[in-house]
Protein backbone atom coordinates (compact mmCIF):
# COMPACT_ATOMS: atom_id res chain seq x y z
CA UNK A 1 0.00 0.00 0.00
CA UNK A 2 0.99 3.31 -0.78
CA UNK A 3 0.89 6.29 1.89
CA UNK A 4 -1.89 8.39 1.40
CA UNK A 5 -1.98 11.62 0.15
CA UNK A 6 -0.79 14.27 2.76
CA UNK A 7 -4.30 15.82 3.89
CA UNK A 8 -2.59 19.55 3.38
CA UNK A 9 -4.34 22.81 1.43
CA UNK A 10 -2.20 21.43 -2.13
CA UNK A 11 -3.62 18.43 -2.01
CA UNK A 12 -7.60 20.07 -1.36
CA UNK A 13 -6.51 22.43 -3.88
CA UNK A 14 -7.52 25.59 -2.25
CA UNK A 15 -7.92 28.71 -3.65
CA UNK A 16 -5.39 30.19 -0.92
CA UNK A 17 -2.58 27.89 0.23
CA UNK A 18 0.33 29.09 2.78
CA UNK A 19 2.27 25.87 1.35
CA UNK A 20 2.04 26.65 -1.93
CA UNK A 21 3.91 30.23 -1.63
CA UNK A 22 6.48 28.43 0.50
CA UNK A 23 7.01 25.15 -1.97
CA UNK A 24 6.92 27.11 -5.43
CA UNK A 25 8.71 30.20 -4.16
CA UNK A 26 11.32 29.79 -6.91
CA UNK A 27 8.14 29.10 -9.68
CA UNK A 28 6.78 32.70 -8.68
CA UNK A 29 10.02 34.37 -8.23
CA UNK A 30 10.75 33.60 -11.45
CA UNK A 31 7.51 34.63 -13.17
CA UNK A 32 7.35 38.04 -11.32
CA UNK A 33 11.16 39.06 -12.94
CA UNK A 34 9.84 37.76 -16.44
CA UNK A 35 6.11 39.92 -15.66
CA UNK A 36 8.70 42.69 -14.68
CA UNK A 37 11.55 42.49 -17.74
CA UNK A 38 8.33 42.08 -19.97
CA UNK A 39 6.38 44.94 -18.41
CA UNK A 40 9.67 48.01 -18.36
CA UNK A 41 10.96 46.60 -21.38
CA UNK A 42 8.35 47.41 -23.80
CA UNK A 43 6.85 50.82 -21.97
CA UNK A 44 10.25 51.29 -22.17
CA UNK A 45 10.13 50.81 -26.18
CA UNK A 46 7.00 52.63 -26.69
CA UNK A 47 8.44 55.67 -24.48
CA UNK A 48 11.31 55.75 -27.39
CA UNK A 49 9.36 55.33 -30.39
CA UNK A 50 6.47 58.11 -29.03
CA UNK A 51 8.28 60.94 -27.70
CA UNK A 52 9.91 61.25 -31.69
CA UNK A 53 6.89 60.94 -32.51
CA UNK A 54 4.90 63.32 -30.50
CA UNK A 55 7.51 66.04 -31.49
CA UNK A 56 6.91 65.26 -35.15
CA UNK A 57 3.34 65.18 -35.49
CA UNK A 58 3.94 68.86 -33.25
CA UNK A 59 6.97 70.28 -35.48
CA UNK A 60 4.48 68.97 -38.81
CA UNK A 61 0.89 69.19 -38.29
CA UNK A 62 -0.46 67.65 -41.29
CA UNK A 63 1.80 64.44 -39.71
CA UNK A 64 -0.80 64.25 -36.30
CA UNK A 65 -4.02 63.49 -38.75
CA UNK A 66 -1.60 60.11 -39.54
CA UNK A 67 -0.06 59.29 -36.51
CA UNK A 68 -3.53 59.76 -34.45
CA UNK A 69 -5.20 57.15 -36.91
CA UNK A 70 -2.73 54.79 -37.47
CA UNK A 71 -2.31 54.57 -33.48
CA UNK A 72 -6.11 54.36 -32.97
CA UNK A 73 -5.83 51.27 -35.31
CA UNK A 74 -3.54 49.52 -33.65
CA UNK A 75 -5.20 50.21 -29.95
CA UNK A 76 -8.58 48.60 -31.42
CA UNK A 77 -6.71 45.36 -32.46
CA UNK A 78 -7.35 42.94 -29.45
CA UNK A 79 -4.29 41.60 -27.90
CA UNK A 80 -4.47 38.30 -29.01
CA UNK A 81 -4.77 39.14 -32.46
CA UNK A 82 -1.99 41.59 -31.91
CA UNK A 83 0.62 38.79 -30.77
CA UNK A 84 -0.93 36.28 -33.20
CA UNK A 85 -0.13 39.26 -36.05
CA UNK A 86 2.93 39.83 -35.26
CA UNK A 87 3.95 35.53 -34.55
CA UNK A 88 5.33 35.08 -38.64
CA UNK A 89 7.86 38.28 -37.48
CA UNK A 90 9.18 37.10 -34.36
CA UNK A 91 8.40 33.31 -33.83
CA UNK A 92 7.83 32.08 -30.46
CA UNK A 93 9.74 34.50 -28.75
CA UNK A 94 9.71 36.89 -25.70
CA UNK A 95 10.51 39.95 -28.09
CA UNK A 96 6.81 39.08 -29.64
CA UNK A 97 5.68 40.36 -26.75
CA UNK A 98 7.45 43.31 -26.16
CA UNK A 99 6.79 44.42 -29.37
CA UNK A 100 2.53 44.18 -29.15
CA UNK A 101 2.94 45.56 -25.53
CA UNK A 102 4.76 48.51 -26.65
CA UNK A 103 2.51 49.41 -29.74
CA UNK A 104 -0.47 49.43 -27.41
CA UNK A 105 1.88 51.75 -24.80
CA UNK A 106 2.84 53.71 -28.00
CA UNK A 107 -0.79 54.52 -28.63
CA UNK A 108 -1.42 56.12 -25.09
CA UNK A 109 1.67 57.68 -24.73
CA UNK A 110 1.35 59.85 -28.43
CA UNK A 111 -2.00 60.87 -27.30
CA UNK A 112 -1.14 62.20 -24.00
CA UNK A 113 2.02 63.29 -25.25
CA UNK A 114 0.28 65.75 -27.94
CA UNK A 115 -2.23 66.79 -25.83
CA UNK A 116 0.33 67.88 -23.10
CA UNK A 117 2.34 69.80 -25.66
CA UNK A 118 -0.99 71.22 -26.95
CA UNK A 119 -2.10 71.81 -23.26
CA UNK A 120 0.59 74.20 -22.94
CA UNK A 121 -0.50 77.93 -22.58
CA UNK A 122 0.76 80.04 -25.27
CA UNK A 123 1.40 82.72 -22.77
CA UNK A 124 4.31 80.38 -21.20
CA UNK A 125 5.43 80.37 -25.19
CA UNK A 126 5.35 83.51 -26.12
CA UNK A 127 6.87 84.34 -22.72
CA UNK A 128 9.70 81.99 -23.51
CA UNK A 129 10.16 83.55 -26.96
CA UNK A 130 10.20 87.10 -25.19
CA UNK A 131 13.14 86.19 -23.25
CA UNK A 132 14.96 85.10 -26.40
CA UNK A 133 14.72 81.44 -25.92
CA UNK A 134 15.66 78.94 -29.38
CA UNK A 135 13.05 76.74 -29.82
CA UNK A 136 15.12 73.76 -28.45
CA UNK A 137 15.50 75.28 -24.77
CA UNK A 138 11.25 76.54 -24.94
CA UNK A 139 10.48 72.73 -25.78
CA UNK A 140 13.35 71.43 -23.21
CA UNK A 141 12.58 73.65 -20.47
CA UNK A 142 9.30 75.30 -21.00
CA UNK A 143 7.06 72.93 -22.99
CA UNK A 144 8.06 69.54 -21.82
CA UNK A 145 7.94 69.75 -18.07
CA UNK A 146 4.62 71.53 -18.68
CA UNK A 147 3.40 68.49 -20.86
CA UNK A 148 4.80 66.10 -18.15
CA UNK A 149 1.15 65.70 -16.06
CA UNK A 150 -0.37 64.84 -19.54
CA UNK A 151 2.63 62.64 -20.05
CA UNK A 152 2.87 60.71 -16.90
CA UNK A 153 -1.19 60.34 -16.97
CA UNK A 154 -0.42 57.88 -19.98
CA UNK A 155 2.94 56.60 -19.01
CA UNK A 156 0.78 55.54 -15.96
CA UNK A 157 -2.08 53.79 -17.86
CA UNK A 158 0.11 52.33 -20.82
CA UNK A 159 2.06 50.45 -17.20
CA UNK A 160 -0.71 49.41 -15.66
CA UNK A 161 -2.16 48.31 -18.95
CA UNK A 162 0.95 46.28 -20.30
CA UNK A 163 0.94 45.06 -16.56
CA UNK A 164 -2.06 43.56 -16.91
CA UNK A 165 -1.86 42.38 -20.90
CA UNK A 166 1.66 40.57 -20.58
CA UNK A 167 -0.43 37.56 -18.87
CA UNK A 168 -2.13 37.24 -22.44
CA UNK A 169 1.92 36.87 -23.50
CA UNK A 170 1.20 33.13 -22.14
CA UNK A 171 0.15 31.54 -25.66
CA UNK A 172 3.32 31.85 -26.78
CA UNK A 173 5.25 30.63 -23.32
CA UNK A 174 6.24 34.40 -22.45
CA UNK A 175 3.19 35.58 -20.57
CA UNK A 176 5.21 35.95 -16.77
CA UNK A 177 2.54 35.41 -14.29
CA UNK A 178 0.23 34.75 -17.14
CA UNK A 179 1.93 31.64 -17.72
CA UNK A 180 1.32 30.57 -14.52
CA UNK A 181 -2.07 31.01 -15.18
CA UNK A 182 -2.36 29.64 -17.94
CA UNK A 183 -0.58 26.25 -16.05
CA UNK A 184 -3.51 26.41 -13.60
CA UNK A 185 -6.15 26.76 -15.58
CA UNK A 186 -5.18 23.57 -17.64
CA UNK A 187 -4.06 21.45 -14.16
CA UNK A 188 -7.05 23.07 -12.36
CA UNK A 189 -4.83 24.50 -9.72
CA UNK A 190 -6.94 26.67 -7.93
CA UNK A 191 -3.82 28.38 -5.93
CA UNK A 192 -1.40 28.90 -8.55
CA UNK A 193 -4.46 30.93 -10.61
CA UNK A 194 -5.52 33.13 -7.40
CA UNK A 195 -1.81 33.71 -6.41
CA UNK A 196 -0.68 34.69 -9.75
CA UNK A 197 -3.80 37.13 -10.17
CA UNK A 198 -3.05 38.49 -7.17
CA UNK A 199 0.53 39.18 -8.02
CA UNK A 200 -0.21 40.98 -11.08
CA UNK A 201 -2.64 43.58 -9.65
CA UNK A 202 -0.13 43.79 -6.84
CA UNK A 203 2.63 44.62 -9.25
CA UNK A 204 0.45 46.76 -11.31
CA UNK A 205 -0.48 49.29 -8.39
CA UNK A 206 2.64 49.15 -7.37
CA UNK A 207 4.12 50.40 -10.64
CA UNK A 208 0.84 53.05 -10.43
CA UNK A 209 2.30 54.30 -7.23
CA UNK A 210 5.68 54.46 -8.11
CA UNK A 211 5.01 56.32 -11.57
CA UNK A 212 2.97 58.82 -9.22
CA UNK A 213 5.95 59.46 -6.91
CA UNK A 214 8.15 60.30 -10.45
CA UNK A 215 4.98 62.96 -11.35
CA UNK A 216 4.91 64.65 -8.18
CA UNK A 217 9.29 64.84 -7.92
CA UNK A 218 8.96 66.00 -11.64
CA UNK A 219 5.90 68.41 -10.68
CA UNK A 220 7.05 70.55 -7.98
CA UNK A 221 5.08 73.70 -8.68
CA UNK A 222 1.99 71.53 -8.73
CA UNK A 223 2.13 70.50 -5.31
CA UNK A 224 1.73 73.81 -3.71
CA UNK A 225 -1.38 74.55 -4.72
CA UNK A 226 -3.02 71.15 -4.52
CA UNK A 227 -3.91 71.86 -0.59
CA UNK A 228 -4.99 74.96 -1.17
CA UNK A 229 -7.40 74.29 -3.99
CA UNK A 230 -8.88 71.29 -2.22
CA UNK A 231 -10.75 68.38 -3.33
CA UNK A 232 -13.94 69.74 -5.36
CA UNK A 233 -11.82 71.90 -7.68
CA UNK A 234 -9.50 68.52 -8.20
CA UNK A 235 -12.31 66.76 -9.21
CA UNK A 236 -13.84 69.58 -12.04
CA UNK A 237 -10.11 69.73 -13.54
CA UNK A 238 -10.20 65.54 -14.03
CA UNK A 239 -13.21 65.80 -16.02
CA UNK A 240 -11.92 67.94 -17.72
CA UNK A 241 -8.92 66.36 -18.61
CA UNK A 242 -11.33 63.55 -19.68
CA UNK A 243 -13.24 65.12 -22.25
CA UNK A 244 -10.09 66.99 -24.00
CA UNK A 245 -7.96 63.63 -23.91
CA UNK A 246 -10.09 61.20 -24.36
CA UNK A 247 -7.31 58.24 -23.62
CA UNK A 248 -6.82 59.31 -20.41
CA UNK A 249 -10.51 58.85 -18.14
CA UNK A 250 -12.62 57.76 -21.15
CA UNK A 251 -11.28 55.47 -23.33
CA UNK A 252 -11.29 51.76 -22.48
CA UNK A 253 -8.80 49.07 -21.29
CA UNK A 254 -6.88 47.09 -24.10
CA UNK A 255 -7.71 43.24 -23.47
CA UNK B 1 5.43 36.32 -48.46
CA UNK B 2 5.08 32.87 -47.94
CA UNK B 3 3.29 33.31 -44.91
CA UNK B 4 1.14 36.01 -46.33
CA UNK B 5 0.52 33.61 -49.51
CA UNK B 6 -0.37 30.90 -46.67
CA UNK B 7 -2.97 32.87 -44.85
CA UNK B 8 -4.46 33.86 -48.32
CA UNK B 9 -4.63 30.29 -48.64
CA UNK B 10 -6.57 29.47 -45.38
CA UNK B 11 -8.72 32.18 -46.14
CA UNK B 12 -9.70 32.02 -49.19
CA UNK B 13 -10.49 27.86 -48.49
CA UNK B 14 -13.85 27.19 -48.80
CA UNK B 15 -13.66 24.01 -46.00
CA UNK B 16 -12.23 26.66 -43.42
CA UNK B 17 -15.29 28.68 -43.50
CA UNK B 18 -18.09 26.00 -42.80
CA UNK B 19 -18.99 23.71 -40.26
CA UNK B 20 -18.91 23.81 -36.27
CA UNK B 21 -15.44 25.11 -36.35
CA UNK B 22 -15.71 27.02 -39.10
CA UNK B 23 -15.20 30.98 -39.69
CA UNK B 24 -19.33 31.41 -40.11
CA UNK B 25 -20.29 29.61 -37.13
CA UNK B 26 -16.90 31.46 -35.19
CA UNK B 27 -18.10 34.76 -36.69
CA UNK B 28 -21.82 34.82 -35.64
CA UNK B 29 -20.50 33.55 -32.12
CA UNK B 30 -18.82 36.28 -31.54
CA UNK B 31 -21.41 38.74 -32.78
CA UNK B 32 -24.10 36.83 -30.17
CA UNK B 33 -21.74 36.66 -27.39
CA UNK B 34 -20.63 41.02 -27.81
CA UNK B 35 -24.40 41.71 -28.96
CA UNK B 36 -25.96 40.50 -25.53
CA UNK B 37 -23.34 41.14 -23.25
CA UNK B 38 -23.11 44.58 -24.43
CA UNK B 39 -27.40 44.65 -23.80
CA UNK B 40 -26.64 43.37 -20.36
CA UNK B 41 -24.22 45.88 -19.57
CA UNK B 42 -25.99 48.79 -20.56
CA UNK B 43 -29.00 47.48 -17.97
CA UNK B 44 -26.57 47.30 -15.57
CA UNK B 45 -24.87 50.28 -16.00
CA UNK B 46 -26.56 52.71 -17.95
CA UNK B 47 -29.53 53.29 -15.31
CA UNK B 48 -27.15 53.65 -12.37
CA UNK B 49 -24.90 56.15 -14.41
CA UNK B 50 -27.76 58.32 -15.25
CA UNK B 51 -29.48 58.13 -11.52
CA UNK B 52 -25.47 58.46 -10.05
CA UNK B 53 -25.39 61.64 -12.64
CA UNK B 54 -28.84 62.96 -12.00
CA UNK B 55 -28.02 63.24 -8.33
CA UNK B 56 -24.38 64.18 -8.68
CA UNK B 57 -23.54 61.47 -5.91
CA UNK B 58 -20.76 58.69 -6.55
CA UNK B 59 -18.58 60.00 -8.43
CA UNK B 60 -15.44 59.06 -7.51
CA UNK B 61 -16.91 55.48 -7.78
CA UNK B 62 -18.27 56.02 -11.13
CA UNK B 63 -14.20 57.72 -12.29
CA UNK B 64 -12.51 55.46 -10.73
CA UNK B 65 -14.15 52.03 -11.37
CA UNK B 66 -12.49 51.97 -14.85
CA UNK B 67 -8.78 52.93 -13.65
CA UNK B 68 -9.07 50.52 -10.47
CA UNK B 69 -10.31 47.86 -13.36
CA UNK B 70 -7.16 48.29 -15.60
CA UNK B 71 -4.93 46.58 -13.32
CA UNK B 72 -7.23 43.30 -13.46
CA UNK B 73 -6.22 41.54 -16.00
CA UNK B 74 -8.85 39.92 -17.94
CA UNK B 75 -6.92 36.43 -18.96
CA UNK B 76 -6.99 36.33 -15.10
CA UNK B 77 -11.05 37.04 -14.24
CA UNK B 78 -11.81 34.35 -16.96
CA UNK B 79 -9.42 31.45 -15.84
CA UNK B 80 -10.51 32.71 -12.09
CA UNK B 81 -14.25 32.44 -12.87
CA UNK B 82 -13.47 28.80 -15.33
CA UNK B 83 -12.58 27.41 -11.53
CA UNK B 84 -15.12 28.57 -9.39
CA UNK B 85 -18.69 26.57 -9.56
CA UNK B 86 -19.95 29.11 -12.26
CA UNK B 87 -17.16 27.85 -15.08
CA UNK B 88 -19.33 24.43 -14.98
CA UNK B 89 -21.97 26.12 -16.65
CA UNK B 90 -20.68 26.49 -20.54
CA UNK B 91 -20.50 30.42 -21.59
CA UNK B 92 -21.42 31.68 -18.18
CA UNK B 93 -17.67 32.46 -16.89
CA UNK B 94 -17.01 34.24 -20.87
CA UNK B 95 -20.33 35.96 -20.44
CA UNK B 96 -19.85 37.63 -16.94
CA UNK B 97 -16.46 38.71 -17.53
CA UNK B 98 -17.56 40.11 -20.86
CA UNK B 99 -20.06 42.13 -18.46
CA UNK B 100 -17.64 42.84 -15.51
CA UNK B 101 -14.95 44.81 -18.00
CA UNK B 102 -17.71 46.50 -20.12
CA UNK B 103 -19.74 47.70 -17.30
CA UNK B 104 -16.71 50.36 -16.27
CA UNK B 105 -16.39 52.36 -19.73
CA UNK B 106 -20.41 52.59 -19.72
CA UNK B 107 -20.48 53.49 -16.08
CA UNK B 108 -17.59 56.23 -16.12
CA UNK B 109 -18.72 58.26 -20.01
CA UNK B 110 -22.84 57.83 -19.29
CA UNK B 111 -22.11 59.39 -15.57
CA UNK B 112 -18.98 62.15 -16.84
CA UNK B 113 -21.84 62.73 -19.93
CA UNK B 114 -24.57 63.69 -17.33
CA UNK B 115 -22.37 65.50 -14.93
CA UNK B 116 -21.11 67.62 -17.85
CA UNK B 117 -24.04 68.94 -18.68
CA UNK B 118 -24.21 72.84 -17.96
CA UNK B 119 -25.42 73.87 -14.63
CA UNK B 120 -27.10 76.91 -15.87
CA UNK B 121 -29.27 75.06 -18.44
CA UNK B 122 -30.42 72.26 -15.63
CA UNK B 123 -31.04 75.54 -13.31
CA UNK B 124 -33.44 77.45 -15.91
CA UNK B 125 -35.38 73.77 -16.72
CA UNK B 126 -36.01 73.20 -13.03
CA UNK B 127 -36.84 77.13 -13.33
CA UNK B 128 -39.48 76.35 -15.93
CA UNK B 129 -41.27 73.52 -13.21
CA UNK B 130 -39.81 70.89 -14.51
CA UNK B 131 -40.08 67.41 -12.36
CA UNK B 132 -37.18 65.10 -11.92
CA UNK B 133 -37.96 62.79 -14.25
CA UNK B 134 -38.90 65.26 -16.98
CA UNK B 135 -35.32 67.07 -16.07
CA UNK B 136 -33.22 63.43 -16.56
CA UNK B 137 -35.15 62.70 -20.19
CA UNK B 138 -35.59 65.96 -21.91
CA UNK B 139 -32.66 67.88 -20.45
CA UNK B 140 -29.84 65.61 -18.90
CA UNK B 141 -30.10 62.55 -21.25
CA UNK B 142 -30.09 64.41 -24.73
CA UNK B 143 -27.15 66.55 -23.72
CA UNK B 144 -25.47 63.82 -22.03
CA UNK B 145 -26.18 61.36 -25.20
CA UNK B 146 -23.04 61.57 -27.01
CA UNK B 147 -20.97 60.96 -24.04
CA UNK B 148 -23.74 57.87 -23.85
CA UNK B 149 -22.92 56.81 -26.65
CA UNK B 150 -19.08 57.25 -26.46
CA UNK B 151 -19.20 54.71 -23.42
CA UNK B 152 -21.05 52.22 -25.80
CA UNK B 153 -18.46 52.35 -28.42
CA UNK B 154 -15.87 52.11 -26.36
CA UNK B 155 -17.62 49.07 -24.30
CA UNK B 156 -18.53 47.15 -27.56
CA UNK B 157 -14.66 47.37 -28.47
CA UNK B 158 -13.97 46.22 -25.67
CA UNK B 159 -16.08 42.96 -25.64
CA UNK B 160 -14.72 41.82 -28.82
CA UNK B 161 -11.20 41.85 -27.67
CA UNK B 162 -12.58 39.86 -24.18
CA UNK B 163 -14.63 37.87 -26.20
CA UNK B 164 -11.62 36.98 -28.27
CA UNK B 165 -9.17 36.21 -24.92
CA UNK B 166 -12.31 33.71 -23.78
CA UNK B 167 -11.42 31.48 -26.34
CA UNK B 168 -8.11 30.55 -23.84
CA UNK B 169 -10.81 29.35 -21.66
CA UNK B 170 -12.85 27.98 -23.98
CA UNK B 171 -15.04 29.98 -24.88
CA UNK B 172 -16.90 30.09 -28.61
CA UNK B 173 -15.69 33.31 -30.96
CA UNK B 174 -13.06 34.45 -33.52
CA UNK B 175 -10.39 33.74 -31.21
CA UNK B 176 -11.22 29.56 -31.00
CA UNK B 177 -9.66 30.04 -34.78
CA UNK B 178 -6.25 31.10 -33.00
CA UNK B 179 -6.19 29.28 -30.30
CA UNK B 180 -6.80 26.26 -32.64
CA UNK B 181 -4.01 27.49 -34.89
CA UNK B 182 -1.39 27.64 -31.91
CA UNK B 183 -2.35 23.82 -30.99
CA UNK B 184 -1.76 22.68 -34.49
CA UNK B 185 1.03 25.04 -34.44
CA UNK B 186 -0.39 26.17 -37.76
CA UNK B 187 1.08 29.72 -38.46
CA UNK B 188 -1.12 30.48 -41.87
CA UNK B 189 -4.51 29.86 -39.25
CA UNK B 190 -3.17 31.42 -36.60
CA UNK B 191 -2.44 35.09 -38.75
CA UNK B 192 -5.96 33.98 -40.64
CA UNK B 193 -7.68 34.31 -37.19
CA UNK B 194 -5.79 37.25 -36.28
CA UNK B 195 -6.77 38.93 -39.18
CA UNK B 196 -10.80 38.34 -38.72
CA UNK B 197 -10.56 39.36 -35.45
CA UNK B 198 -8.59 42.83 -35.85
CA UNK B 199 -11.16 43.24 -38.88
CA UNK B 200 -14.00 42.34 -36.70
CA UNK B 201 -12.95 44.96 -34.05
CA UNK B 202 -12.07 47.73 -36.42
CA UNK B 203 -15.37 47.31 -38.51
CA UNK B 204 -17.32 47.99 -34.46
CA UNK B 205 -15.31 51.05 -34.14
CA UNK B 206 -15.98 51.89 -37.57
CA UNK B 207 -19.84 51.39 -37.03
CA UNK B 208 -19.62 53.04 -33.96
CA UNK B 209 -18.01 56.05 -35.34
CA UNK B 210 -20.12 56.74 -38.47
CA UNK B 211 -23.35 56.19 -35.71
CA UNK B 212 -22.33 58.89 -33.48
CA UNK B 213 -21.48 61.45 -36.59
CA UNK B 214 -24.87 61.12 -37.86
CA UNK B 215 -26.89 60.50 -34.76
CA UNK B 216 -29.46 63.14 -33.08
CA UNK B 217 -27.21 64.89 -30.94
CA UNK B 218 -24.57 64.86 -33.24
CA UNK B 219 -24.59 68.31 -33.16
CA UNK B 220 -23.32 68.21 -29.47
CA UNK B 221 -19.81 66.76 -30.64
CA UNK B 222 -19.06 70.82 -31.39
CA UNK B 223 -18.55 71.00 -27.44
CA UNK B 224 -15.17 69.50 -28.74
CA UNK B 225 -15.07 65.71 -26.71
Amino acid sequence: MTAPPPDDCLARNEWICGDYLSTRRQILLDAVLQHLQLTVVSVALGLLVAVPLALLARRWRWTVGPVLGVTTVLYTIPSLAMFSLLLPVYGLSATLVVVGLALYSLTLLVRNLLAGLNGVPAEARDAARGMGYGPLRQLLTVELPLAVPAAMAGLRIATVSAVALTTVGAIVGYGGLGNLIYAGMNSFFKAQVLTASVLCVLIAIVFDLLLLGAERLLTPWRRAGRTARGRRSRWRGRAAAGRTQPVAAASGRRT
Amino acid sequence: MNTLAAVWDWLTTGANWSGENGVWHRLLQHLVLTVSCLVISALIALPVALTLGHLGRGGALAVNLANVGRAVPTFAVLVLLLLTPVGRHGQWPTVIALVLFAVPPLLTNAYVGMRDVDRDVVRAARGMGMTGMQLVWRVEVPLAFPLVLTGVRIAAVQLVATATLAALVGGGGLGRIITAGFSLASTPQVVAGAVLVAVFALLMEAGFELVERYAPGGWARGRGR
